[in-house]
C-alpha cells in the first residue's frame, strides 16, 4: 500500500476552519423538526399562562374582576398588580433606565398592555379565564404622535414620571418627554449651513415595524421549593443580563438562578429586553410551586412586545457648488411609545444613531435626538441592526440623494466625492466614532462595474422616453446604497447596558483525544454558531470543526457573556474564541516541544501540528497533544489542555457595503417589481462564506418587507391596525427576488482574525437600496421624499400627485 | 387564539345535520374548510356551541358534467378547480381565479361552498359566480331551492340562505365556445384579499362584469356588461366604477381603491378580449 502522507492542503481542508463554507450543523436537527425551543419544554405539573390585555391605548383601569374567571374549570389564579406590590414586581426596570408596568397599575399606556395574568392547568383553560376577566375603564385622550405629545397641553401619559425634570438621560423638558442627546459641534454646524453654496433640508421618516421572528417571545419558569433554584428557559438574546436582571429585581442570589435560552427561533431584537410574561411566569412558579409557562400568539407579538424605529430624522446636509459635502445636521424626534425600553448601551439612548455621517468625510456635524412618550407599545430594539444603525444609514442614505437632487448630479458620483478615503482609516468621525478600516472606493467601483451603471442609466432614460411617449406606464428606477455599519458593541469603557460591560467569553476544552468542547457567552437565533465558531476553533488551534461541540445559551455551563444582538457575536465572541485558542496553542506549543525534546522556541505551528523548524518530518499532532497534556507527566506543566477568555473589545467594528437595486414600477396600480439586487458586503475575514450569503439572503429580505409594506400602524385612537399576518407584511418566497452577492476583504485592524460581522449590514444597507430604488424612478417628475414603506397605495399616491394619472 | 369550547358534530348525511342545525339553533354552525370560520373562532370574533363537520357528506362532493351546465358539490376543494383538467377545459376562469386565492395549503381545505356561503366580501369565488351567473342549490328543513348567485348576496356576511338551510351544489352554465375571460386581482402579497378584483367573460355578443373587495358585497353590474358588450369599454368601467362603494384599509384609502379598481378592470377586460376565439 501506498504510504499517503496527506499535503498541506488536505490537512488544511480537513479542519473545514475559516474560510470554508462548512455546511450548517444546527440544519440537520432543524430540518427535521428536532429543534427545541421554549414551548417544547414540557415539564410535570405545568401551568399555563395567559394574558388580559387592554383593548384602550390610553385609559385608567378602575376596577379588575376576577371572580368569574376564577369559576372557569381549570384556572388557579389571576394575578393583577394588587398582587405583584407587594412584591414590588408591579413595575420592572427597562434596559433604557426606565421602568415599565409588569400589570397595569391604574392606567394603562399603549392597547395590548398587560393587566392580569391569569394561571391555569392547560393553555384551554387560561384562555377562557381571560375571557372571563372584566376590566373597567375610564377611557382617556391619546396622544399617538410624537409632535402632538410635546405640546404643551398635551395629556400626561406617564403619572408617575410627573415632576420629575430629570430622567436616566439627563433633563427632561415637558411631560411626555424622555430625553436629548446631542453629538457633535452645534454652533459650528450652523455656521456651516449658513456659509454653504447649498443645503438640502428634508424630513426622513422611519416607520414603526416590528422583528417579528418566526417563533413568538415565551418562557417557562420551574422555582424548586426543594432547593431553592429557579431554572427559567425562555426567549432571550441575552440570557445572562436576564439572569443577572432577575436576581436584581427579584432578591434571588444570583447562583440559585439558572437561565437557558434554547433553540431559538429567530430575534431580530425582539428577543433582547424583559417582559411581562417572563416576571409574571416566574411570579407565578413562586406562588403556585409549580413550573409556568407563558408563550404570547402572534397578534400579542405585534401588539406589545418590542418594536423597532420609529424616528423621524429632520435633516439638513450642506455642499460645495462641485457636491464636496461640508456638514450635516440632523434632529430627530424619536417616538419610543409608553415606556423607554429601548435596548441600547446606557451611555447610548439614541443607540448609535451618530454613526449618520455614513461613508463620507464630513468634517462638521451635529445630532440631536428627543425621545418622546406616546400611547403606542414600547420598544425601538434593534431589528437586524446594531443599535439604531438602520435608521442612521437610511438618514445619510436619503439625504445623499436629496442632496444629489438640488446639486443635479448622480448619485453615484456624488458619494465617489465624498468617500472617506482609505488611506484615511483609521478615521475619525465628526461625530465622535473612530472607524476602524474601509476601502470604499474599490467596492463602489467594483459594484458600479457589476451591474454596468452606465447602461442602466441610459436603458433608465430610454424608459423614461418610452414612458413620457405614451408607451408604456412602467417606470425604471435604480437605487444606489453604500452604507457603513458599526458593530461590535463594545468596549466596556464606553458600552456597558444596566451596567453591565458589553465583553464576551468563549471556554475552550480539549478533550483527551482530542476532540473538544466550546461555550460562548453569546447564543445563536439561528445565524450558525455552532458552525462558524467551530471554526474559528479549527483554523486556531488544528482540531477539525467536525470534532468541537459548542455550547451556548445555559447561564450554569456558559461563561458570561451579554448575548447576541448588535452583530456582536463575531466582533466580541469570535475574537474571545480566538484568544482562547491562542491561549491552549501556547500551552500546546510547550507540550510539543518537550515531546520533540527541543527548546519551546524550536517547534512552530502548523495547519494541525507543531513541527520541529527546519525538520517538518517530525511534529506533534494536535491529537497527540492533547493525550500527553492528559496523560503524560510533563514537568513544569499543568496537565489538562483547556482555556477561557474574556474578551474586551479596545473598538467596535465597522463593515461596510456598496448595494445596486432595479425596479419597475407600475404608476397606475402602484406596484413594484425588483429585477435585480446586487449586494457587496465587506465584513472583514470571511469565517463561512456560504453563512454570509445566507445571512445577506435573509437580510435583504427583510429589508425588503421594511422598505415595501411592512409597518406598525395605529390609528388615531391608538388602535394597533396592524396586528395580524395578514396586514404585516413578511415576504414568502413569492416575494423574494433573486439576490446577486459579491464582496470585497477589508480586515479589522484590532480584531484577532479581522471579521467583523455581517449579520445585520443586509437590514441596513437594504432598506435604503430598495427605498432609493422607489425614489429615483419618480426623481424626473420632481420627487424629493416620501415616505416608507412603499406599499401599492403609497407609490400610487406619489405618482398620483406627481399628476401621472392624469 | 385559541377558541372557546364548542361539541364537534361529523354527520354523514344532509338531513343529520339539518337535525343539528335545527336542535341548537344559533349555538351551531356548519364547518366546511374552515379556513374563514375558524380564524374567526379563534380570535374569538365567532363563538359556537356545536360544529358540524360537512366533511363525510358524499352528497356534497364531486363535479358533473353535462353539454350546458357544470355542477359542484359544495365540499368541492378549491385545489380541484385548479387540478381538474375537465373543468379547466370548460371554465377556465375557475383555475385562473383559483390559483389566485390565499395559496396551496388554505386551497387544500378551503371549499367552493364555504367560498360562496361565507358572505366576506373579500372573497373571490362570489364575484366570479355572479359574472358567470351561477346558481346556488340549498337544502332546508323546508326541502331545496335554487337561489341566483346574481341574489344571494345583501351585505357582509348575510346572504339570502336562511340559517338551517345548507349550500349543496353550484351549477354554472358553461359559457359558449370562444367566449373570452378572465380574473383580474391586484393584491398585496400571496395569501391576500383583493385590493381589487375583478371577473370578466365576453364573447357572442354578451358579456358580464363583476367586482370583488370593491363594496360589501360582490358587485356584478348589468349596466357594465351590457355596455361592454357593445364594445363600449370606457363606458362599461364607468358604469362598474359607478357600482362599488370601497371602503378604507391597510390596503389603501377609497380615492386609490377607487383607481385600481378601475385599471384592474381595463386589463380585465383587455385580456378577456384577446381570448375571444
Ligand atoms: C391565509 C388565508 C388567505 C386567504 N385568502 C383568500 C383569498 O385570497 N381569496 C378568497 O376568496 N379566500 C381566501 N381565503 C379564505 C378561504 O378561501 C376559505 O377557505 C373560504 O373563504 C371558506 O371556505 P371554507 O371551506 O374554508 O369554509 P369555512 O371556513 O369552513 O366556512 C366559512 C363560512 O361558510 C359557512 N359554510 C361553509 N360551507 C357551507 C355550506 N356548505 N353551507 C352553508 N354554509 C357553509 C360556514 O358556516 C362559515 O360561516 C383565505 C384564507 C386564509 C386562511
Amino acid at each position: 500500500m501506498k504510504d499517503e502522507v496527506p499535503t498541506t492542503e488536505e490537512r488544511v481542508a480537513n479542519l473545514k476552519g475559516m474560510g470554508s463554507s462548512r455546511k450548517r450543523v444546527e440544519d440537520v436537527r432543524f430540518t427535521q423538526g428536532r429543534g427545541n425551543y421554549v414551548d417544547d419544554i414540557k415539564l410535570d405539573g405545568m401551568l399555563f399562562g395567559d394574558f388580559v390585555r387592554s383593548p384602550y391605548a390610553h385609559a385608567r383601569v378602575t376596577t379588575i374582576h376576577t371572580e368569574e374567571a376564577m369559576k372557569v374549570p381549570g384556572v388557579l389564579a389571576v394575578i393583577t398588580a394588587a398582587d405583584l406590590e407587594p412584591l414590588g414586581l408591579h413595575w420592572m426596570p427597562t434596559l433604557a433606565g426606565d421602568k415599565q408596568m409588569v400589570l397595569a397599575d391604574g392606567k394603562v399606556l399603549f392597547q395590548g398592555q398587560e393587566v392580569a395574568f391569569v394561571v391555569a392547568t392547560d393553555r384551554y383553560a387560561a384562555a377562557d379565564g381571560v375571557e372571563a376577566v372584566e376590566v373597567d375603564y375610564e377611557e382617556l385622550p391619546v396622544v399617538v404622535d410624537p409632535f402632538k405629545a410635546m405640546e404643551p397641553d398635551a395629556p400626561v401619559l406617564r403619572e408617575d414620571l410627573e415632576g420629575q425634570t430629570e430622567g436616566a438621560h439627563g433633563p427632561r423638558r415637558h411631560h411626555n418627554h424622555i430625553f436629548t442627546w446631542e453629538q457633535g459641534d452645534k454652533d459650528a454646524t450652523e455656521a456651516v449651513m449658513a456659509e454653504a453654496d447649498v443645503v438640502a433640508e428634508e424630513m426622513i421618516y422611519y416607520h414603526r415595524t416590528h422583528p417579528s421572528p418566526l417563533e413568538t417571545c415565551g418562557s417557562v419558569a420551574s422555582m424548586d421549593k426543594v432547593t431553592g433554584k429557579l431554572t427559567l428557559w425562555g426567549t432571550f438574546q441575552a440570557p445572562h443580563a436576564i439572569r443577572t436582571v432577575v436576581s436584581l429585581i427579584s432578591g434571588i442570589a444570583e447562583h440559585n438562578i439558572r437561565v437557558i435560552s434554547p433553540d431559538i427561533g429567530g430575534g431580530f431584537g425582539n428577543k433582547v429586553g424583559a417582559y411581562a410574561g417572563y416576571v409574571c411566569s416566574v411570579v407565578a412558579s413562586i406562588v403556585t410551586g409549580k413550573p409556568v409557562k407563558w408563550v404570547e400568539d402572534r397578534m400579542e407579538n405585534l401588539m406589545s412586545t418590542a418594536f423597532a424605529r420609529d424616528y423621524w430624522m429632520q435633516g439638513k446636509i450642506a455642499a460645495t457648488k462641485e457636491g464636496k459635502i461640508t456638514g450635516l445636521w440632523c434632529h430627530t424626534t424619536a417616538d419610543h411609545g409608553g415606556f423607554d425600553a429601548c435596548a441600547d448601551p446606557t451611555k447610548f439612548p439614541a443607540g448609535f444613531m451618530n454613526i449618520c455621517t455614513g461613508s463620507y468625510d464630513i468634517p462638521t456635524a451635529y445630532l440631536a435626538v428627543d425621545g418622546v412618550y406616546t400611547n403606542k407599545a414600547p420598544g425601538g430594539v434593534a431589528y437586524r441592526c446594531s443599535f439604531r444603525v438602520t435608521e442612521a444609514a437610511y438618514f445619510i442614505e436619503r439625504m445623499i440623494e436629496v442632496l444629489a437632487i438640488k446639486l443635479n448630479m448622480d448619485a453615484a458620483e456624488l458619494r465617489r466625492i465624498n468617500f472617506i478615503k482609505k488611506e484615511q482609516f483609521p478615521y475619525n468621525s465628526a461625530l465622535g466614532w473612530e472607524y476602524d478600516s474601509g476601502d470604499y472606493h474599490t467596492a463602489w467601483d467594483k459594484a458600479l462595474n457589476a451591474v454596468g451603471y452606465d447602461d442602466l442609466r441610459a436603458e433608465q432614460a430610454q424608459q423614461l422616453e418610452d414612458f413620457k411617449a405614451g408607451k408604456t406606464r412602467r417606470l425604471m428606477g435604480i437605487g444606489l446604497t453604500h452604507f457603513t455599519e458599526i458593530v461590535g458593541a463594545g468596549p466596556v469603557k464606553n458600552c456597558d447596558i444596566l451596567g453591565l460591560g458589553m465583553f464576551d467569553s468563549c471556554e475552550i476544552r480539549i478533550h483527551p483525544t482530542g476532540s473538544a468542547i466550546a461555550r460562548l457567552g453569546t447564543i445563536s437565533q439561528g445565524q450558525g454558531h455552532a458552525t462558524t465558531f467551530a471554526q474559528i476553533i479549527a483554523s486556531e488551534i488544528g482540531i477539525p470543526a467536525d470534532d468541537i461541540t459548542l455550547e451556548e445559551g445555559d447561564t450554569d455551563t456558559a461563561p458570561y457573556g451579554l448575548g447576541t444582538y448588535g452583530s456582536r457575536s463575531t466582533p466580541v465572541a469570535g475574537a474571545a474564541t480566538a484568544m482562547a485558542g491562542r491561549k491552549i496553542k501556547a500551552k500546546a506549543q510547550m507540550i510539543a516541544a518537550y515531546l520533540l525534546e527541543v527548546h519551546d522556541d524550536d517547534v512552530e505551528f502548523d495547519v494541525d501540528r507543531f513541527v520541529v523548524k527546519g525538520a517538518p518530518e517530525r511534529f506533534k499532532t494536535m491529537k497527540e497533544i492533547a493525550f500527553a497534556a492528559y496523560n503524560q507527566a510533563i514537568p513544569g506543566v499543568e496537565p489538562g489542555l483547556e482555556a477561557v477568555s474574556y474578551y474586551d473589545p479596545p473598538n467596535m467594528t465597522y463593515p461596510f457595503g456598496a448595494y445596486i437595486c432595479v425596479l419597475d414600477i407600475d404608476v397606475d396600480t402602484g406596484e413594484a417589481e425588483v429585477r435585480k439586487f446586487y449586494a457587496l458586503d465587506d465584513c472583514g475575514t470571511r469565517i463561512n462564506p456560504m453563512i454570509i450569503e445566507g445571512q445577506v439572503h435573509g437580510g435583504l429580505t427583510e429589508a425588503l418587507a421594511i422598505a415595501m409594506g411592512q409597518e406598525i400602524a395605529y390609528d388615531e385612537m391608538g388602535n394597533n391596525k396592524s396586528a395580524t399576518l395578514m396586514d404585516f407584511f413578511i415576504p414568502t418566497s413569492w416575494e423574494t427576488p433573486n439576490y446577486e452577492t459579491d464582496h470585497t476583504t477589508t480586515p479589522s485592524p484590532h480584531h484577532p482574525i479581522g471579521a467583523k460581522g455581517v449579520g445585520e449590514s443586509p437590514n441596513v444597507g437594504g432598506v435604503p437600496c430598495f427605498s432609493n430604488a422607489v425614489h429615483d424612478a419618480f426623481r424626473p417628475f420632481g420627487l424629493t421624499q416620501s415616505h416608507m414603506p412603499h406599499d401599492h397605495w403609497r407609490i400610487w399616491k406619489t405618482a398620483n400627485g406627481l399628476g401621472l394619472h392624469s | 387564539m385559541i377558541p372557546a369550547n364548542f361539541e364537534y358534530h361529523r354527520p354523514s348525511e344532509i338531513s343529520a345535520a339539518i337535525g343539528i342545525i335545527q336542535q341548537h339553533g344559533d349555538e351551531a354552525r356548519v364547518v366546511a374548510g374552515g379556513h374563514s370560520l375558524i380564524p374567526m373562532m379563534k380570535l374569538r370574533m365567532a363563538e359556537m356551541g356545536h360544529l358540524v363537520d360537512l366533511q363525510d357528506i358524499e352528497e356534497l362532493k364531486g363535479i358533473e358534467f353535462s353539454d350546458s351546465s357544470v355542477v359542484m358539490g359544495a365540499m368541492t376543494t378549491q385545489h380541484e378547480l385548479i387540478d381538474n383538467a375537465d373543468l379547466a377545459s370548460r371554465l377556465p376562469i375557475l383555475r385562473e381565479a383559483a390559483l389566485q386565492i390565499a395559496d396551496p395549503q388554505v386551497r387544500y381545505m378551503g371549499t367552493v361552498g364555504g367560498n360562496v356561503a361565507n358572505g366576506d366580501p373579500g372573497n373571490d369565488m362570489p364575484g366570479l359566480m355572479q359574472c358567470l351567473n351561477a346558481t346556488f342549490e340549498v337544502v332546508g328543513p323546508d326541502g331545496r331551492r335554487s337561489i341566483p348567485a346574481r341574489d344571494f348576496y345583501e351585505a357582509a356576511y348575510f346572504t339570502a340562505r336562511e340559517d338551517e338551510e345548507i349550500l349543496t351544489k353550484i351549477s354554472i352554465p358553461v359559457p359558449a365556445t370562444g367566449t373570452g375571460y378572465a380574473y383580474e386581482k391586484q393584491k398585496r402579497k400571496i395569501g391576500d384579499y383583493a385590493t381589487a378584483a375583478s371577473a370578466v367573460m365576453i364573447g357572442n355578443g354578451a358579456a358580464s362584469i363583476a367586482m370583488t373587495n370593491l363594496s360589501d358585497t360582490p358587485i356584478w353590474s348589468e349596466a357594465a356588461g351590457t355596455a361592454l358588450a357593445a364594445g363600449d369599454v370606457d363606458g362599461a368601467v364607468a358604469a362598474a366604477l359607478d357600482a362599488i362603494d370601497p371602503q378604507e384599509d391597510m390596503r389603501g384609502p377609497v380615492e386609490f381603491k377607487k383607481h385600481v379598481a378601475g385599471v384592474i378592470l381595463r386589463r380585465a377586460i383587455a385580456r378577456a378580449q384577446s381570448r375571444v376565439g
